[in-house]
């Protein structure tokens, strides 16, 4: 939070009755953390009373608690006094006033993605004033969506047009007092996703946010809510390939799956935010609480997700496997490069008899970064013939990154299967020079490598997601070897 | 085609080749022979490009031009291949995908356009009857859990598809059954022709039953010692390398 030191002087200076202000009419408040901060954020977006009580609760067990230490990771001191929680829509002074004050590393990304000048601008957090193509397939698909039953829409919307199905969920998975970050989360977030797919509906389509990302900023605490009723389908996709230049280095999300009997949520993730740049300078602080509740019986729940971005990557996507016969997958790809660190992982907590859960993840180090697995297979008492699988590989580009894992496993019950298999890699030269002799170039080989490595993950992946994903994957590790 | 000259080259401290001349013309097969560890190998990854090696002296002349200033995937571009002694496995990486993407590096390279799926299973078919490559070998990962004769077959099903000018065969023969080794032979001979030039690396005699050199050349401590016809082939066979090494000595 360098950048941010010196409004911290400020308002260390400052009056107090000129520092927090509740004006409801500003669009932007000074940076500090207190009940009336929360109580301005509520009040902006005219939440019910429930809500800002939910908030306030979530704030006063955050004030007890500490930055969690435990991860594998480095980072520097975080003041959370001297962020800025709420700011309205974008306004021109934001962001850079055009793509030259940007990252020259991150413009050059772009075109290699292939994305249409206005929209960098807009992922560059440049004001623009176009429209965008998206926003018109967003309309008809929301209309198509509407015609399913199905609920997608932002959360403060969710909280006017649905409150019953919010009061109900929320915090239902990731308890407001949960983690120091989820805590922070509940207390101040400012908007997010809502998914509500009515029993036995089959979502007609895969559920991006990326449509609505385009719209709308959603801002660094981000909040998302899925909820498959029984016997429902759906698959849902965040984020896009294209990396995201956030104006907050701050980021602190947390999503709630809940699965009802029969109910099936795949939830795709491809995190590309801004890694900072080659030093290390700048770049995104991703701590994100992800966890699906596996709640009715044969409910099943799969995480995919492809971690490119972020200086800082703090994220373990779990399934609560309640119900009996319940199914939990995790399937990961993360990669670090330069001066990236990440500490990822699952958990998988049995809990009705017969669940079985999956866990692949592949974790690609070049260059300096630090990356580590973190994963908790837990086995309830009641857990009777409960099954895991664990395959943990790590593959290393040049000898100063380094893999770490840790596998936690806990069992309460005789009956439980765990089975745990775990492997470390260079990218081998023998395997570079065979490709080379083919004359395959060696970015190309590295890439067809890489990629293979990861095969298993991207699999999982919906077909367009897998394809950007493997490019990004290539831009990411470019020059990575040699 | 192949010009050879003096050629010294080193991995680390150690000196391995010590002053190789060779040369190779257009539509001839050459058979090196050599006791193990003598450097044979060594010349083969030398004329691929393989990082590590250090050419202190000498020149190599492929086609008039000076192969070492090449990039590997710039000498495959131009022709050459390498059969490797020890294929590698890659994990994850589609065999056949892997080949589309060499056939396709060369192709443009050449300023050809780029085969698609259906143009380039059709390209391969031909070839697989001819070293009666198995279909689920393609469908496989590069070399991962493949026997020691399948890996080499597969080398030599790369060959055929990607129709090389200067073809090195490291020791293709070794770990062949002897129904393999005859197919695989006849994938070779079936490319021998007026413009494309061969050198066979081999311990065995039997390879060169199937597969007629032109020449055959003994390499010992980093140097040819001695080069004849198919004749000194059977020789070694029978009286082993020591007495050459006298001769030379
Ligand atoms: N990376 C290396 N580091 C040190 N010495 C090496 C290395 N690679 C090869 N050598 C040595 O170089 C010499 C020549 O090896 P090379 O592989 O060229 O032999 P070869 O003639 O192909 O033998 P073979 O018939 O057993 O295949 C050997 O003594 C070997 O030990
Ligand atoms: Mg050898």
């Amino acid at each position: 939070m360098a950048s941010n030191t010196e409004s911290m002087d400020d308002l260390v200076d400052k009056d107090y009755e000129h520092g927090f202000v509740t004006d409801i009419e500003t669009d932007t408040v000074e940076p500090g953390l207190n009940e009336e901060i929360i109580t301005f954020i509520s009040k902006k977006k005219e939440e019910p009373e429930w809500l800002l009580e939910w908030r306030l609760k979530a704030y006063r067990h955050w004030l007890t608690m500490e930055d969690p230490t435990w991860a594998h990771l480095d980072i520097e001191h975080i003041d959370y006094q001297a962020i800025s929680y709420y700011s309205a829509p974008k306004s021109k002074d934001d962001g850079p006033n055009s793509l030259d004050e940007v990252d020259p590393k991150l413009l050059e990304t772009y075109e290699k993605l292939g994305i249409p000048l206005q929209e960098q601008k807009f992922l560059a957090g440049v004001a623009v004033d176009a429209v965008f193509d998206s926003v018109s397939v967003a309309t008809t698909f929301k209309g198509k969506l509407a015609d399913a039953g199905v609920i997608f829409c932002s959360f403060s919307e969710a909280v006017k047009e649905h409150p019953e199905l919010v009061k109900k969920y929320l915090g239902s998975v990731v308890p407001a007092a949960d983690n120091f970050f989820g805590a922070l989360n509940s207390a101040v977030f400012t908007d997010g996703s809502f998914v509500y797919i009515p029993k036995g509906v089959r979502c007609p389509m895969e559920l991006s946010t990326y449509f609505r990302i385009n719209a709308s900023n959603t801002g660094q605490f981000e909040r998302t809510l899925i909820i498959a009723d029984e016997k429902s389908h759906v698959s849902y996709l965040e984020g896009c390939t294209a990396p995201m230049r956030g104006e907050n280095q701050l980021h602190a999300a947390v999503v709630e799956l809940v699965a009802l009997e029969d109910a099936e949520i795949k939830y795709s993730t491809v995190q590309n935010w801004y890694p900072g740049d080659e030093n290390g300078v700048g770049g995104i602080y991703n701590f994100v609480t992800k966890r699906a509740d596996c709640r009715g019986n044969n409910s099943k729940v799969s995480w995919t997700q492809v971690e490119t971005g972020s200086a800082i990557t703090w994220k373990y996507p779990s399934c609560i496997l309640k119900g009996d016969n319940s199914v939990g997958e995790f399937y990961s790809v993360a990669v670090t490069n330069n001066h990236q660190q990440a500490d990822t992982g699952t958990k998988m907590i049995h809990i009705g008899k017969n669940t079985s859960s999956t866990i692949i993840s592949k974790g690609i180090s070049a260059r300096h970064a630090q990356q580590s697995y973190r994963g908790l297979v837990k086995i309830s008492k009641s857990a009777e013939n409960a099954r895991n699988y664990t395959q943990c590989d790590s593959l290393l580009m040049g000898d100063q990154c380094g893999a770490h894992t840790f596998p936690y496993i806990e069992a309460k019950n005789s009956s439980a299967t765990v089975e745990h298999e775990a492997s470390t890699s260079k990218i081998g030269d023998d395997q570079l020079f065979y490709c080379m002799q083919r004359g395959i170039k060696e970015e190309d080989a590295v890439n067809m490598i890489v990629n293979g490595f990861c095969k298993e993950v991207f699999k999982e992946l919906p077909m367009e997601f897998a394809v950007e994903a493997q490019k990004l994957l290539g831009i990411t590790l470019e020059g990575a070897v040699g | 085609m192949l010009d050879i000259q003096d050629l010294h080259a080193k991995i680390g401290d150690k000196a391995i080749l010590k002053g190789l001349n060779l040369n190779v013309k257009a539509g001839e097969v050459h058979a090196i022979m050599g006791p193990n560890g003598s450097g044979k190998s060594t010349l083969a990854n030398v004329l691929a490009g393989r990082d590590g090696y250090e050419v202190t002296k000498g020149s190599v002349s492929y086609e008039g031009n000076d192969l070492l200033e090449l990039a590997p995937e710039e000498r495959a571009w131009a022709g050459v291949f390498l059969a490797f002694q020890y294929p590698v496995e890659i994990p994850g990486v589609n065999n056949v995908y892997l080949l589309k993407a060499a056939v396709n590096a060369v192709r443009k390279y050449r300023g050809e356009s780029e085969l698609d799926a259906v143009e380039f299973l059709g390209l391969i078919k031909e070839k697989m009857k001819i070293v009666k490559m198995k279909e689920d070998l393609l469908n496989r990962s590069v070399n991962e859990g493949f026997s020691g004769g399948e890996k080499k077959r597969n080398e030599i099903f790369q060959m055929s598809v990607l129709e090389p000018k200067l073809a090195i065969l490291d020791e293709t023969d070794s770990g062949l059954d002897i129904d393999a080794l005859k197919i695989v032979s006849e994938g070779v001979n079936s490319l021998r022709n007026e413009e494309r030039s061969i050198i066979l690396v081999t311990h065995y005699q039997r390879l060169l039953d199937y597969i007629k050199p032109d020449h055959v050349h003994v390499l010992s401590n980093g140097k040819i010692i001695k080069s004849g016809g198919p004749e000194l082939a059977l020789e070694l066979e029978e009286k082993g390398y020591d007495w050459i090494k006298e001769e030379a000595a």
